[in-house]
């Protein structure tokens, strides 16, 4: 569209277009969707694709009454989930801790151990790493039995406790670098100050620098804690007990049971989908509230900016005046 | 004023060299400071300034040279635990205020006022906030002991940080450009609370300041850098009517 000519300074005049013009059909749609609300178009668009889904569905001729028979099956992996997410988050919390704290030190010990410890549980598979734990080491147990009478017992892990094991040595791996960066992100003078009054380094973290951090952790942490939802799955893999069985698990039994596989991971789709969905309403408030905080603090601070007097600092040009406290004296020297 | 030579030694410096990387801040620094002196020091930015404040209480490690606070003696060197202690005796004995003020934004003033002898001198809560009420109501903020930093001006939190390091009960306090950072009209109500620090309290005090006017009136002693020696010395009398040396004059010339 071309009605407007924004060249002032062009020296060829152009010749103006004709101002009416004919009513089409595409301008007719774009003036009609003016008046329809973003909220209103967003929410078409949903259900579009879930009548699209829900037609394939229908066309596809999936067995509704076994999943109606089997859903409660599946849906009793729920706890299980969420007891081996929740577990293994609070273990990941406690190694990501540990673990920022060794890779911000500057003993060569702690340094190294946590350096390998990052590298090898973010550098290999987490389904490798279950398999390890579950299976490798009871062998290495019973090797080792010989010479140290008790051990293969001790190597010798349950489901549950296994699949907490590496669910969090993995996810603390991954949550360890977010903690450093947690750490991290705390401005540099607040050691300082806590040091100047004669802290000792564990003190300053715990009392100054630790208490801040955790503001700056706590929503990437949430987003890990929704990941690990979903990657429980990969428990099931390790072979449950029916006692014990999470979503995945129960759904792969069911389906293969009575030859309904796509309609059983269908409904543990719709589980986990249901599962993250309110764990995500819930990050989505925690953030807001977190960073509510951040921009409340941002415009309290914002008056001290402002020069003394108004019109002191630029008088002649109302431009400049509106520039004035967009200057963070902070930076300036 | 005239300078208190008589007290006791609180600091002893001998040839204190600061090197970082290839750049040498600190070029031999020889400087005694004694019991209810107050000491400016001044000169152009990168002259070392802060850098002597912070070697003092070892947020900086010195590459040469021996520095003594209230006769605890530190010298560079592999920080054994034994060293990392004597390190932490200097630095009980001794409060820094910061240009940026650094308090803890996730405490209220009180709290970041009594944090120290909490933590550090392991006090009881109960015994300090008393004394942490007092501090703050001695630099004018009485009513602002639960607020949160954020909430404060910066002539405001940079007076709770004056309150937080007295809390420490120091022999010396170290103030790094305490008012550069202020807007103008606030650097007034800081620069008041040192000047009754010093003759009310007759605190031990190193300036690193570019308010001449607070110099002139409080000082006992100035100490002009530059490239990283004092390259003169002298009473505020001496420095403003007689400066010795051209560097001086031309930096009183520019800043006056």
């Amino acid at each position: 569209m071309r009605e407007v000519n924004p060249e002032p300074g062009a020296g060829t005049v152009r010749p103006p277009a004709p101002l009416e013009r004919p009513v089409g059909l595409r301008e007719r749609l774009e003036l009609a969707s003016l008046r329809v609300p973003f909220r209103v178009k967003l929410a078409a668009v949903w259900l579009a694709i879930f009548i699209v889904l829900g037609a394939m569905f229908a066309a596809s001729r999936f067995d509704t009454a076994w999943m109606r028979d089997e859903w409660l099956f599946i849906l009793q992996g729920l706890p299980w989930t969420v007891i081996i997410s929740g577990a293994s988050i609070a273990l990941a919390v406690v190694l990501a801790l540990v673990g920022s704290l060794a890779r911000l030190s500057r003993n060569p010990i702690a340094l190294g151990v946590s350096g390998f410890y990052v590298s090898f549980f973010r550098g290999t598979p987490l389904i490798v790493q279950l398999f390890m734990i579950y299976l490798g080491l009871p062998q290495i147990g019973a090797n080792l039995e010989s010479r140290i009478p008790g051990i293969r017992e001790a190597l010798t892990l349950d489901l549950l406790p296994a699949a907490i094991l590496g669910l969090g040595l993995n996810y603390g791996a991954y949550m360890t670098e977010i903690f450093r960066a947690g750490i991290q992100s705390i401005g540099h003078g607040q050691m300082e100050a806590a040091y100047a009054l004669g802290m000792t380094y564990r003190q300053a973290m715990r009392r100054v620098i630790l208490p801040q951090a955790i503001r700056v952790i706590i929503p990437p942490t949430g987003n890990e804690f929704i990941a690990m939802l979903k990657d429980s799955a990969l428990v099931g893999l390790l072979g449950t007990a029916v006692s014990q069985m999470e979503i995945f698990r129960r759904a792969t039994l069911a389906g293969r049971a009575d030859y309904r596989p796509f309609e059983a991971f269908v409904l543990a789709a719709a589980v986990y989908w249901g599962l993250t969905t309110v764990f995500q309403y819930f990050q989505g408030r925690l953030e807001r509230r977190l960073s509510k905080g951040y921009v409340r603090e941002y415009e309290a601070k914002r008056p001290r900016f402002l020069p003394a007097t108004p019109g002191a600092t630029g008088g002649a040009t109302g431009a400049l005046q509106v520039e004035v406290p967009e200057v963070d004296p902070q930076q300036g020297h | 004023m005239e300078a208190r030579r008589d007290g006791q030694l609180v600091v002893r410096i001998r040839g204190l060299h600061k090197s970082f990387g290839p750049l040498e801040v600190l070029r031999g620094i020889d400087l005694d400071v004694h019991e209810g002196e107050v000491v400016v020091v001044f000169g152009r930015s990168g002259s070392g300034k802060s850098t002597l404040l912070r070697c003092i209480n070892y947020l900086e490690e010195p590459t040469a040279g021996v520095v003594e606070v209230d006769g605890i003696r530190l010298e560079p060197g592999h920080r054994t635990s034994n060293k990392k202690d004597l390190i932490r005796q200097v630095r009980i004995r001794t409060g820094m205020v910061f240009q940026q003020f650094n308090l803890f934004p996730h405490m209220t003033a009180l709290e970041n006022v009594i944090e120290g002898p909490v933590t550090v001198k392991g006090l009881r809560r109960e015994d300090v906030i008393p004394v942490g009420r007092e501090l703050l109501a001695k630099v004018g903020l009485a009513d602002k002991a639960d607020e949160y930093p954020i909430r404060l001006s910066g002539g405001q939190q940079q007076r709770v940080a004056i309150a937080r390091a007295l809390a420490m009960e120091p022999k010396l306090m170290l103030f790094d450009e305490p008012t550069s950072a202020l807007d103008p009209e606030l650097i007034g109500e800081v620069l008041a609370v040192m000047k009754a620090l010093a003759t009310e309290l007759h605190m031990t005090m190193i300036v690193v300041t570019h308010e001449m006017g607070f110099a002139r009136e409080v000082a006992h002693r100035m100490l002009f850098f530059h490239e990283g020696t004092i390259l003169e010395e002298g009473t505020p009398e001496e420095i403003f009517r007689r400066p010795k040396r051209r560097e001086t004059r031309r930096f009183l010339d520019a800043v006056l």
